[in-house]
């Protein structure tokens, strides 16, 4: 035990470092990954047709094992010269959030209590007005937890990214596997439960925030 | 004023939900679409805003064809109120009021204004429910808001629902009383649906009784009552029709035509009541009290006279027998 404290002592700033790394890989993604799939979700709710498709290859795309995702980023990213990476790693990690975050944005809105849709269109809302006013508030805490779950996702498969050269916290993982370091295993493990148990509960709390306050249970 | 020419409403198909429907409406008057669960009374009422479109035939609000106005600024000049969850659970209760007039970009302090006024108008304190949420209010209460959100942009043109069905008897009375008070100062135009026969006759002016998707008849609830048109009609008011009709009658009307008795000074412990009482209550309270004679004031106090379940009995066969007797004579010596 006092051996481990030790090797945390000596790593704490390459930990730390590795773990800001980490952050920021996944923390860009999701970013990304809301904008676009947030802006899916809803465009989708006005496109039926659309809608089954897109969610079926959503679907398909989480099947990829992960590790398969970002093999298959490389040959992609090498034609412009970005083959391995933070490049490709952030894409895989934008594209494996997308399912959550689209099925619960469409199905959220889609789920709107249609009475209070009919009150909206029957009070003269446009468009536009009715999906601000109404629906989005009212599908917030859905949306929320899709936001949620991709970024608990993405915190666990960011370390996959460490293959292919992005760094985070796999890499503790991947030198440990390499030098069979027990302890660089045990930290990298570690410290990536750690992250995605607090990003979930910072996010439920920024959730419980914005959801409306009439439409707590 | 709202004319209905040959509106026709089909969803799938050749079946009709409503079938070359023709009327009128007066400005100012309650018409309420009354019949059994399916028959088109929705579709007929949601027709006028546009939120379902129009199969065959116009709709006219003032001569002015709602096919031709911009679906948007119509609904805006149109009060809508549904039957239950029409408040939206994300806003607060004076942005749920002003909602209307939010949309319509009236500025801050006119849409305050407008709400306490509202408020005011249903009895409930402004300040207290203003930042209460839809789920905090009682049913009744929603319902109430539900009422004044539709008036806040002061709309000619009211639309609603079975606006009081998912209320209890007691509260639904006190509402229907208070919204018919409102109504006599506001003085809309409006189109109301109910499946309650009582509620039809209590607030109605005229009343639309369809059967599926086509209009049985249209009169003042009194009209129907006295002169069902056809065997469905006399069915669905029922067979208390006369005693329904009672409702629409005070004890001011028979004394003006069949007059009181004389005060039986024998009877010691009579009961009191106002000359413009129903008589339909009135009915009811010589019955229930078993008591010979009810004595009737007027407005300042004054003894009338008294009125005896007899009295009552003659008026209503006046009323139901001889008066359209003689409306079907002179309608024969017309033809
Ligand atoms: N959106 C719709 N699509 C297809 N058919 C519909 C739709 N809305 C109503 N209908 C049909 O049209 C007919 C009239 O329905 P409507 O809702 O107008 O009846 P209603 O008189 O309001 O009944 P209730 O008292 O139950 O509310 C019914 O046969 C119903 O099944
Ligand atoms: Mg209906």
């Amino acid at each position: 035990m006092n051996e481990y404290l030790e090797y945390l002592r000596i790593n704490a700033s390459y930990i730390w470092g590795l773990t800001v790394q980490h952050i920021e890989l996944v923390g860009i993604a999701i970013i990304i990954a809301i904008i676009i799939g947030v802006s899916i979700g809803i465009y989708l709710t006005t496109n039926e047709d659309l809608a089954e498709t897109v969610l079926a290859a959503a679907s398909v795309l989480l099947t990829i094992p992960s590790i398969a995702l970002f093999g298959i980023m490389i040959p992609f990213f090498s034609l412009i010269n970005q083959g391995i990476g933070f490049v490709p790693a952030l894409v895989a990690l934008v594209l494996y959030s997308q399912l959550p975050i689209i099925r619960n944005t469409y199905s959220a809105i889609k789920n709107v209590n249609p009475a209070f849709i009919d009150a909206a269109n029957g009070v003269g809302m446009k468009r536009r007005q009715r999906l601000v006013r109404v629906e989005i508030p009212n599908a917030l805490p859905v949306i929320m937890a899709g936001i949620r779950t991709a970024v608990v996702l993405n915190i666990g498969i960011g370390v996959i990214a460490a293959f292919i050269g992005a760094g985070g916290l796999g890499t503790l993982i991947v030198q440990g596997i390499t030098r069979t370091d027990m302890y660089s295993i045990v930290t990298g493990s570690i410290v990536v439960s750690l992250l995605a148990i607090i990003a979930d509960t910072v996010l439920l709390l920024i959730q419980k925030r914005l959801t409306p306050k009439g439409i707590e249970n | 004023m709202i004319s209905f020419k040959h509106v026709s409403k089909s969803y799938t198909g050749t079946e009709k939900a409503v079938n070359d429907v023709n009327f009128e409406v007066e400005q100012g008057e309650i018409v309420i679409f009354l019949g059994p669960s399916g028959c088109g009374k929705t579709t007929l009422l949601r027709m006028v805003n546009r939120l379902e479109t129009i199969t065959e035939g116009s709709i006219l609000i003032n001569d002015q064809d709602i096919g031709e106005l911009n679906e948007i600024e119509l609904r805006r000049k149109i009060g809508y109120v549904i039957q239950s969850n029409g408040l939206f659970p994300n806003m607060n209760i004076e942005e749920n009021v002003t909602i209307v007039p939010d949309l319509l970009g009236w500025d801050k302090k006119k849409k305050h204004n407008r709400y306490k006024e509202l408020m005011q108008l249903i009895g409930l304190d402004p300040m207290e429910y203003r930042k209460r949420f839809p789920n905090e209010l009682s049913g009744g209460q929603q319902q109430r808001i539900g009422v004044i959100r539709a008036l806040a942009a002061d709309p000619p043109v009211m639309l609603m629902d079975e606006p009081f069905g998912a209320l209890d008897p007691l509260i639904r009375e006190k509402i229907q009383d208070e919204f018919l008070q409102i109504q006599r100062e506001v003085k809309k135009t409006i189109l109301f649906v109910s499946h309650d026969i009582d509620e039809a006759i209590k607030m109605a002016d005229k009343i639309v009784l369809m059967r599926d998707g086509e209009i049985m008849q249209y009169g003042t609830p009194s009209d129907i009552l006295i002169h069902p048109k056809n065997e469905y009609v006399s069915q669905f008011i029922g067979r208390d029709r006369a005693i329904k009709h009672l409702s629409l009658r005070t004890i001011a009307q028979l004394q003006e035509e069949i007059g009181l008795v004389d005060i039986d000074q024998s009877i010691v412990d009579s009961k009191q009541v106002n000359v413009h009482e129903n008589l339909k209550d009135t009915l009811a309270m010589l019955l229930n009290q078993e008591a010979d004679q009810v004595i009737v004031h007027d407005d300042n106090d004054e003894v009338q006279g008294a009125i005896t379940i007899d009295r009552v009995q003659r008026y209503l066969h006046l009323e139901m027998r001889q008066k359209p007797a003689q409306a079907r004579e002179k309608e024969k010596v017309i033809e």
